[in-house]
């Protein structure tokens, strides 16, 4: 496990979670998931002032070969999309749990952050899913 | 059971990501997908196609057959070698498959089906050839490797070695020669120079790993569908099926008409779509949103109805959105595309999107 990945928070859906401390999170797809999908090249992030339950189809990351939801960790409003990825959806590619962060969401409630997985508890899912 | 082609080993070694492709463990990628097709468009790539499936068809039957099973008239092949792209045809007109093929001599001809498709071409050809003096063999036996990109005719002549190799570079488009157990052909679905070999599965990775160690990539299948769609080559399954004819998949230049007395299967159904008109087109569309086109969309053409996308994809060459795609007549120059609920414009163009490394747009 990467010294990164320590820091996150994970769902079943491949997203990670990076509490911003001041009430908001940042959002992307995890190593394992950009792996998976291959190549992006086109990535549609939410637009800021909307409204996400846990779990909604939120954003999408296209590879070469198909498109994917990206789903809203929990609750809350997004704050922002990462405009860089428009022009370099490979971000996510190169630096998935850095530089190609997909959103940025004010949560309705901090504590839900606990509902999600931890790093090792993720690569044990991942593990688990084969 | 998953089949392996007899280059199993080799893909896994050159850490192939494998995936299920019509019943057969097949590379995906190794690597970056991306890369692949670039170092095809710029340089040499070598594909494992040996899950497609090569017939011999022989006897004195072969030739008229042939005429009556095909589309095309393989009474083109005037020279041994030469090669023919058909259709084949339900009596509807629909088409059963796509395959390319070679005359090799009097009384004998090579054909390649796709390998999806196997089992009911191999059961509608025994059928058809119940008719006529012909014997078919399936050449389980041969392994084929597509070697495609600028550099690769010079680098295969080289792994080939010799007279082999000479007689290799000899090759016009689209012609094939036989060299010993290896069968040569400048033929390829990327839109770039190169040859199909065929050659006995225990030849395979030592020919496979000398065409690697001369400085040809291997190619999963990822690349060789973006590269083939850039070529604005139709794949079959998907831009062309039992439902659709010739005449609305945009491959109307492979139908051979005259002599008006061969009697193709189709051929009826055919005249008839001909004569009642209004075809739907099948273009190109290049996608000038931003997004990805991906088969079976939804396409609407103000004034003229709806179509569909049949492939679509993000093209590496050209750094956008293209595709293929069955449209009504009458569309002109635009159109919009459905994803996701957005409409998103469309701009129509002819295919190919780019041919030996260059945009055609």
């Amino acid at each position: 496990m990467s010294q990164q990945m320590a820091e996150l928070k994970f769902t079943r859906s491949h997203e990670w979670v990076r509490d911003n401390g001041d009430g908001s999170c940042t959002v992307g797809i995890t190593d394992h998931a950009q792996e998976l999908l291959g190549d992006l090249v086109f990535v549609e992030p939410p637009e800021a002032g909307r409204q996400v339950h846990a779990g909604d189809a939120c954003a999408v990351v296209e590879s070469v070969k198909a498109a994917s939801d990206v789903y809203a960790p929990l609750a809350g409003e997004v704050l922002e999309g990462n405009e860089a990825l428009a022009d370099s959806p490979e971000l996510i590619n190169q630096d998935a749990y850095g530089d190609g962060w997909i959103f940025r969401l004010r949560l309705n409630a901090v504590g839900d952050l606990a509902e999600l997985m931890d790093a090792d508890a993720y690569t044990a899912f991942v593990e688990a899913e084969g | 059971m998953t089949q392996r082609t007899a280059l199993h080993t080799e893909h896994l070694a050159a850490g192939a990501k494998m995936v299920d492709f019509a019943g057969w463990d097949m590379p995906l990628h190794y690597g970056s997908q991306l890369e692949e097709h670039h170092r095809v468009r710029r340089g040499a790539g070598v594909f494992d196609v040996s899950h497609m499936t090569v017939l011999d068809l022989a006897g004195p039957g072969a030739r008229d057959f042939l005429r009556h099973l095909l589309a095309n008239d393989v009474d083109r092949l005037k020279q041994p070698g030469k090669a023919l792209y058909s259709c084949m045809l339900q009596a509807d007109g629909g088409v059963i498959d796509d395959l390319i093929t070679y005359y090799l001599g009097e009384g004998r001809y090579r054909t390649v089906v796709n390998a999806a498709t196997r089992d009911k071409d191999l059961a509608w050809i025994r059928h058809q050839a119940e008719a006529f003096e012909v014997v078919v063999t399936v050449r389980d036996d041969l392994s084929m490797l597509a070697v495609q990109g600028p550099n690769a005719r010079t680098l295969a002549a080289t792994v080939l070695g010799g007279e082999a190799g000479m007689r290799a570079l000899e090759l016009s488009i689209f012609q094939a020669v036989e060299l010993g157990e290896r069968f040569v052909a400048r033929t390829g679905y990327t839109g770039e120079d190169g040859f199909e070999i065929m050659l006995p599965n225990e030849e395979a990775a030592e020919f496979w790993r000398a065409l690697l160690a001369a400085g040809v990539h291997p190619i999963g299948l990822g690349a060789r569908d973006t590269l083939r769609l850039e070529a604005g080559m139709n794949l079959y399954g998907t831009d062309m099926d039992e439902t659709i004819t010739p005449l609305e998949c945009g491959l109307a230049w492979t139908l051979a008409w005259e002599p008006l007395s061969r009697d193709f299967i189709g051929r009826k159904a055919l005249e008839h779509q001909r004569a009642e008109g209004r075809l739907r087109r099948f273009v190109g569309l290049v996608l000038e949103d931003r997004g990805v086109l991906r088969g079976h969309q939804r396409v609407i053409v103000e004034g003229s109805g709806e179509g569909e996308t049949t492939s679509g994809t993000f093209s590496p060459t050209l750094g956008m959105a293209i595709a293929l795609a069955r449209v009504p007549a009458g569309t002109e120059e635009t159109c919009e595309v459905e994803i996701r609920g957005k409409r998103l414009k469309a701009r129509v163009v002819k295919p190919p999107f780019v041919r030996n490394g260059q945009s055609c747009l």
